[in-house]
């Protein structure tokens, strides 16, 4: 009898029945997708750009180069913008006193002479460092460059409260006690009040910095040391269209959706020894799912991600089986890693955080990490290998990625003993909710530890308020995040770049702290202290070693994997290679196209 | 014997008359006489295939989640485990075809983690039953009160209990469950972890779930409390709590049960829902809404591991949904639908 009747309910069991019939073909459909396409185009081959330069000789003037992106800059304002993507890209439109050389691998890091004509004259105390301006270097308006917009474009980094988000190492550098209030309340008529830099002449500009500090010149290398011309200054908007310096100028920015640059007649090429500038145009797209990104760009739609950030985990196989040709696996410089707060019972104790680092299964965290190929290669020590002084694998007091890189149940077991918790204890793992690949960390983690008695739960929290919810220590210790799961990478190639605010116990900040583990060691901060003054490369390097055993021996972090990319290079692009002057990522500066269109 | 036994028995027997015609009338007319509401509405419902098959599968359903431990352990397989060896490192997907279905692994691996789908499905039917049903049952009975409440008494009990439902329906329940999961301290009654947040989304979406019934069982109540028996009750000089449990109550049953049985699948479909969006169970506890979450990044190169955990969503709320009809069918076959 109820057989004939269907019943509104009833429809809408239907309706359900359709959608999900319709979900399992798409899904079949997506599985089966295949084009032979790989055979015919020009691809370099795996690994082809990797730390070395691809068919440079390839590379043609002209033509449109064709960003993709998931993520928009934080800004393109250069005082403003932290993505390490906006740092290499805006290079385009903005040139730096001194840049990094456009080199593939360890030697982009190094720095050469862009706006000056040689890298600094250094006084004997380390405190003083002159540079001469080049000539024939101008605005997109024609006008030269001079020192003071230099100066105005260093001192746009003392106006947080307007221009806050980039990186303030010119200020902590030059005006540590943070005399200056910044352009925009200079009382001065040329709105040059700061006394850590003089500009004598148009040509000269002298840094004079309280305290010697051996990696200036990297800081001024970054793009936040830009010169920004004052009657261009449009303070919180600047970003929206920055005056450009280099070889292209803005031609629209619609932010979220596109970007375009053209040509800069008005710069010229035997003024700039860094940039080739071989297209035309260069355009910028952004997407909101990366899914659909990485199809356009296996596609041929666009030449490169312009967030070089690796592929989604589906474009990444899908490219892997059919393009490998077009893809290269770059060491990022990033280390994804637990860290142990000290504040958080009994992480105090260094026995329970040896009880972790020997309990992890490290074979286990590379894999829920992405593999050795998309993931990379267990993390065995907390310095990058780009950073000089870092050893790699070779330094690997725990053993992860030797004899225990499956955990050492044992050895663990002791270490609790040692710890005085033989049974084990109870902690929390706080872990970004918008990272997968971290959460699945967790769960592995969360899976070893089980085995030598720690119980450990998964807090999951907004990704978005990471600086608020474990930048607090208060937060921290309130919550009992015994075990904290993040990334790092260096903003300068050097352990000062990477690990200064991780180790020295200076950066122990009530918010935004990212001293997690709350290191507060004698010796490191000493290391550090010496490692500033020290203005020998070789002996620089030693001390970067050192600082990185001192903090391994105290057993603060489970480094999990020296972190590598998959990235997509177009067929079409030529003169292309990575840099670890930009962590792993393509040098956007002196891409070219094969065909020009 | 009370007036509203009479009443459905005597507008079910020329429908019941007509049915047993062909195994002959006198039958029939003893038929009548002797069988009981419940006893119809069970015939009625064991002729109808479809409700009868999905209370089958219903019932299947609660004996899985029931005895999760057992059948994961005749395969010989449990939620946690790892199993890496069976993923490819390159690309984090299982090695063997279709999502790496095997006899060990009926259902195939997780990628990434190597976990069994099949324990994890069976485990993840416990959180999924266990949410619909005891949100249904704390939506019912806040419900079956209020309402009775707010229809038998009227007046400003009526206006404010009215206006409270009419509130609820018109707040915007998932994203006030996801704001309070989130803010939800880690172990709470003694409680701790998965089960906080099983108890709370228990709760809140029983809380939200309550004015549904509560606006039928008030309607109900409206047109029962002026028949003739319940003016014959008071007349007899029965106080207002017998009227409302012993007179009102028992003809609301069928309403009730209906509500209930559709209810739960909405239920189970809340909970993937907030499971979906990582706010339901924590891991490493199995949850049907987790698994679909976690395929998205593989729907891809792993459509398997998307496909089982919607397909056992799919069979679930069908087979709640075919149930119900079949219920609300058999107890109240003139229902105006």
């Amino acid at each position: 009898m109820t057989t004939q009747r269907t019943s509104g309910r009833r429809k809408q069991a239907m309706a359900a029945a359709a959608v999900v019939a319709a979900l399992l073909t798409t899904a079949a459909c997506g599985g089966g997708g295949n084009d032979n396409e790989g055979s015919k185009d020009g691809a370099a081959g795996f690994n082809a750009a990797n730390n070395k330069v691809a068919q440079a000789s390839l590379a043609k003037k002209g033509g449109t180069l064709k960003f993709a992106g998931a993520q928009d800059a934080d800004s393109w304002d250069t005082t403003r913008g932290y993505y390490g993507f906006m740092w290499n890209f805006a290079r385009y439109y903005s040139r730096q006193l001194v840049t990094n050389k456009t080199e593939p691998g360890a030697a982009g890091a190094e720095i050469t002479p862009d706006l000056a004509t040689s890298t600094a004259k250094i006084s004997p105390d380390g405190k003083t460092y002159t540079y001469t301006l080049r000539d024939g270097i101008t605005w997109e308006d024609g006008k030269p460059i001079t020192s003071k917009d230099i100066k105005y474009g260093i001192e746009r980094v003392w106006a947080q409260d307007v221009l806050s988000g980039g990186p303030v190492y010119l200020k902590d550098m030059l005006d540590p006690k943070g005399e200056y209030q910044g352009p925009y309340k200079d009382k001065s008529a040329d709105k040059l009040g700061l006394k850590a830099i003089e500009t004598p002449d148009d040509k000269t500009i002298v840094f004079k910095l309280p305290q010697a500090n051996s990696d200036f010149e990297e800081v001024l290398a970054l793009v936040s040391a830009s010169p920004v011309r004052q009657d261009k200054d449009t303070k919180s908007k600047y970003g929206l269209r920055p005056f450009s310096s280099g070889p292209y100028k803005f031609e629209s920015y619609d932010p979220g959706k596109s970007l375009t640059l053209v040509r800069n007649t008005e710069w010229k090429q035997d003024s700039d020894p860094v940039r080739k500038a071989y297209p035309d145009k260069i355009t910028v797209n952004f997407f909101t799912n990366a899914n659909d990104l990485d199809q356009r760009l296996i596609k041929g739609d666009f030449h490169l991600d312009i967030n070089q950030t690796g592929m989604s985990p589906q474009g990444r196989t899908a490219a892997l089986k059919q393009h490998k040709g077009n893809l290269d696996n770059p060491v990022s410089g990033y280390i994804r890693y637990a860290v142990f707060p000290q504040s958080v019972k009994p992480f105090d104790n260094i026995e329970c955080r040896k009880a972790v680092i020997y309990g992890a299964d490290h074979v286990s965290l590379q894999t829920a990490r992405g593999g050795p190929v998309a993931g990379g290669d267990i993390g065995t020590n907390m310095l990058p290998p780009s950073v000089p002084g870092a050893e790699g694998q070779k330094y690997d007091p725990y053993e992860l990625a030797g004899a225990d890189k499956n955990g050492n149940v044992a050895k663990a077991k002791e270490a609790l003993k040692a710890c005085g918790q033989p049974n084990g204890f109870k902690t929390t793992i706080a872990v970004r909710n918008n990272k997968p690949a971290e959460v699945a960390t967790a769960e592995s983690l969360q899976a070893s530890l089980k085995k030598v008695g720690i119980t450990a739960d998964i807090e999951q929290y907004d990704g978005s308020q990471t600086t608020g919810i474990i930048g607090s220590p208060a937060n921290v210790k309130k919550k009992g995040f015994g075990i904290i799961i993040m990334g790092w990478g260096p903003d300068f190639p050097t352990v000062q770049g990477f690990g200064l605010p991780l180790w020295d116990s200076k950066y122990i900040l009530d918010s935004g702290n990212s001293n997690y583990a709350l290191i507060n060691d004698k010796a490191i901060d000493g290391l550090f202290d010496s490692y500033v003054k020290e203005l020998d490369d070789a002996k620089k390097t030693q001390i970067a070693t050192d600082i990185n055993h001192k903090v391994m021996e105290g057993g603060y972090y489970l480094p999990f994997v020296f972190e590598k990319f998959i990235n997509w290079r177009s067929s079409d692009l030529a003169n292309v290679y990575t840099t670890d002057g930009y962590s792993g990522m393509y040098d956007f500066i002196n891409l070219g196209l094969k065909s020009p269109k | 014997m009370t007036a509203p036994l009479h009443e459905p028995t005597a507008e079910a027997a020329p429908n019941a008359a007509e049915e047993a015609a062909v195994a002959g009338a006198e039958e029939a007319k003893q038929a009548v006489q002797g069988r009981s509401l419940g006893r119809i509405a069970w015939e009625r419902l064991k002729r109808d295939k479809l409700a009868l098959t999905g209370g089958i599968v219903v019932l299947v359903l609660i004996a899985i989640a029931l005895l999760a431990p057992v059948i994961t352990g005749l395969v010989g397989q449990d939620p946690e485990t790892r199993h890496e060896d069976l993923i490819d490192p390159l690309f984090g997907t299982p090695t063997g075809s279709l999502g790496g279905i095997s006899g060990d692994h009926l259902f195939g691996v997780e990628p990434v983690s190597g976990r069994d789908i099949f324990a994890r499905i069976v485990y993840g039917a416990q959180i999924s039953l266990l949410v619909g049903f005891l949100s249904a049952i704390v939506a019912v009975i806040l419900g079956t009160v209020l309402g009775i409440l707010a229809g038998f008494f009227g007046g400003w009990v009526d206006s404010f209990i009215s206006r409270v439902m009419d509130g609820l329906l018109a707040f915007p329940q998932l994203l006030f469950i996801i704001a309070l999961v989130s803010v939800m301290p880690n172990s709470m009654l003694g409680l701790e972890g998965t089960s906080v947040r099983v108890f709370v989304m228990i709760l809140v979406i029983g809380f939200f779930g309550w004015p549904y019934v509560g606006r039928v069982v008030r309607g109900q109540t409206l047109s029962l409390r002026e028949r003739e028996y319940v003016e014959a009750a008071r007349s007899l000089g029965a106080g207002r709590f017998y009227i409302l449990f012993k007179e009102l109550l028992p003809n609301l049953v069928a309403p009730i049960i209906v509500y209930t049985t559709m209810m739960i699948p909405t239920n189970i479909l809340t909970e993937a829902a907030l499971s979906f969006l990582g706010v339901g169970v924590k891991p490493p506890t199995a949850s049907w809404g987790q698994m679909l979450s976690s395929a998205i990044d593989y729907y891809d190169s792993d459509p398997m591991y998307m496909v089982i955990p919607g397909v056992a969503i799919f069979i679930t709320v069908l087979a709640f949904n075919l149930f119900g009809d079949g219920v609300r069918d058999a107890l109240d076959p003139k229902g105006s639908r």
